[in-house]
């Protein structure tokens, strides 16, 4: 480490420098960020109305107690719940497999890594139609797809239907994000050197021991930071279910962030939409700390 | 030997049923595009358009705003990309190359901001733009785009910068230049491979964004492409071809995008995922 060194010819101290060049950026991050968040959390002890913020009275802790009571509030926790796990897991599963493959040399390699960053690249709002025109019951042609395959025996409403719904949404995503999680996992598959596979197959491991004594352990840094990015992705899951089902049937898809956005905006109710919103983002500290600590365990 | 030939046509076989699966739902958004009306409704769907029909593209930018939300996107998306990487061009190379106190601290910070939820900072924005009055306008989604962006960009710029060897500073230093004018004459244009990686990266989320987009510019005249594309089905009957149409239009540069910018994209996506 220098020393803090002062540049003459300017007169300004490089720390001076440093601050001034960080505070823009700094700045924008309070305002738009930090400032909004504590004022959620202030917000949630009110009774506020959007269309009379002034009228808004301290009500502690009345809206959690209303939401600790409420079967609705349960009901997108076990829903959001449902979907980050069962996506992330299909991402992960798949998104492995796709890094295995792309990883190996393989005619029209080049091709593969181009296409998986497609789906990725596209606005959620466009492939969530795309999706839902995809599970129409009558013109849609997954229908047409299963029953010319003989899985069906008549065209099933899989967006109308509370069993399927939320599958159907979890469909769309993993095709959406398991290429990132693919290439995310490609890219920590690249940095464990060779040498390690040659030595291990000299002292005769086979495909599967190398696999679970090299590849497992040495990736395992690099999945976590996919799998943090995913699951806090995962968890926060707006715009699809938006689009596709809008939180039906009969809230059977409805999440956090569709509910908190429906007490928001649809009800005005910004008092109680804002501690749907805090619990939120505790949800999402508490699953931050989780993959934090166990990164630290990776490393030790 | 028979063995390997045998397992290595699996291998093809996978391959490519993943990419029909990746593919598929294009293929069906392109020809639903093309599909005259009569053959949109038909049951069973049907896999090919019976003649080429342009009605869809053409109604979907004269019959309804498109042109708008297409405008409105560009100019949010590109501002954005314009701010975040000019405040965070600073901000990383401080964070990179100077010396001073809290360093750490304000990558931290930016760390955890970026995993803020949407949904947990809105109401309070929303507040915030109708006292500025700043909803349903381009400045409201501007600021907010940069301030959501700033985390990624500044980590991928403060990465770079660190990847540029020092000695020319060192000379210019020696030179008698001052740390800016060293940033501005000999570092930004080295950085200048690590900037547009950054600015591809913030372009797209910032094209892509929907919530505040949603929440923020409620009126039709200023609805970006995500929001305006979702909102299409307003009506009683849903407008298939003209969604798909303007899907098309919206993706297709997207691909081609990213089909340029692959490698930097994949190494901006992916620096800060390897090093931890």
């Amino acid at each position: 480490m220098q020393k803090r060194r002062s540049i003459k010819s300017t007169g300004i101290p490089e720390n001076v420098l440093g601050y001034l060049m960080v505070t823009p950026a700094l700045l924008c991050i309070l305002l738009i960020a930090i400032f909004p968040i504590i004022r959620t959390f202030s917000l949630s002890l009110t009774d506020m109305k959007m269309q009379f913020p002034d009228a808004a009275k301290y009500i502690g802790l009345n809206n959690y107690m209303k939401l600790f009571k409420d079967e609705r509030f349960w009901n997108a926790t076990y829903n959001t719940l449902f979907f980050t796990i069962v996506s992330v897991a299909m991402e992960l599963v798949i998104g492995f497999a796709m890094a295995l493959v792309m990883n190996m040399p393989f005619k029209g390699r080049g091709l593969v890594r181009a296409a998986v960053l497609v789906p990725w690249a596209i606005p959620t709002t466009i492939s969530a139609t795309m999706w839902k025109f995809m599970y129409h019951d009558q013109f849609g042609v997954l229908n047409d797809i299963l029953l010319r395959l003989g899985l069906i025996d008549q065209y099933k409403s899989w967006l109308g239907s509370t069993l399927s719904a939320l599958w159907c949404a979890i469909i769309a995503d993993v095709w959406k994000t398991a290429p990132f999680m693919g290439l995310l996992l490609l890219a920590g598959l690249q940095t464990i050197p060779a040498e390690l596979y040659e030595s291990a197959t000299v002292d005769g491991a086979g495909k599967i021991r190398r696999f679970f004594n090299i590849t497992v352990p040495l990736i395992m840094p690099t999945m976590l930071v996919a799998l943090i990015f995913r699951t806090l992705d995962a968890f926060r899951v707006f715009d699809l279910i938006f689009v596709m089902t809008g939180g039906g049937p009969g809230n059977s898809t409805e999440t956090l962030s569709m509910y908190a956005y429906t007490m928001l905006f649809r009800n005005l109710d910004f008092g109680l939409g804002s501690a749907i919103a805090v619990l939120i983002f505790i949800f999402v500290f508490l699953i931050s700390l989780i993959y934090i600590y166990l990164l630290n365990i990776q490393n030790d | 030997m028979r063995k390997d030939k045998l397992s290595n046509i699996f291998f093809y076989i996978g391959v490519a049923i993943f990419m029909v699966i990746i593919v598929f739902p294009f293929y069906w958004q392109i020809i639903t595009s093309f599909k005259p009306p009569e053959q949109l409704w038909n049951i069973p769907p049907e896999w090919w358009p019976s003649r080429f029909y342009l009605g869809s593209y053409i109604s979907a930018f004269t019959k309804r705003p498109f042109l708008t939300y297409l405008k409105n996107s560009a100019i949010v998306a590109i501002s954005t990309t314009a701010l975040a990487v000019f405040v965070t061009s600073f901000a990383g190379y401080a964070l990179a190359r100077l010396h001073f106190k809290g360093k750490n601290v304000i990558l931290a910070l930016a760390l955890s901001v970026s995993m803020f939820p949407g949904i947990a900072i809105v109401s309070p924005l929303f507040l915030m733009m109708k006292q500025w009055n700043l909803l349903n306008s381009y400045l409201g989604l501007i600021l907010t785009y940069t301030t959501i962006t700033i985390p990624l960009s500044m980590w991928n710029l403060t990465t770079f910068f660190r990847t540029i060897p020092a000695d020319m500073e060192e000379a210019a230093k020696i030179d008698g230049a001052s740390p800016f004018y060293t940033f501005v004459k000999i570092i930004l244009p080295l950085a200048a491979p690590g900037i547009f990686t950054t600015a591809i990266l913030v372009f797209i989320a910032a094209w892509n964004e929907f919530l505040f987009a949603l929440t923020f510019n409620t009126k039709d005249a200023l609805r970006t492409v995500p929001v305006g594309i979702a909102m299409f089905p307003g009506e009683y009957t849903l407008p298939w071809g003209d969604i798909s149409a303007a899907s098309v239009v919206v993706v297709l540069p997207l691909i081609v995008m990213v089909l340029l910018f692959q490698r930097r994209i994949i190494s901006g996506l992916t620096a800060g995922a390897v090093k931890g």
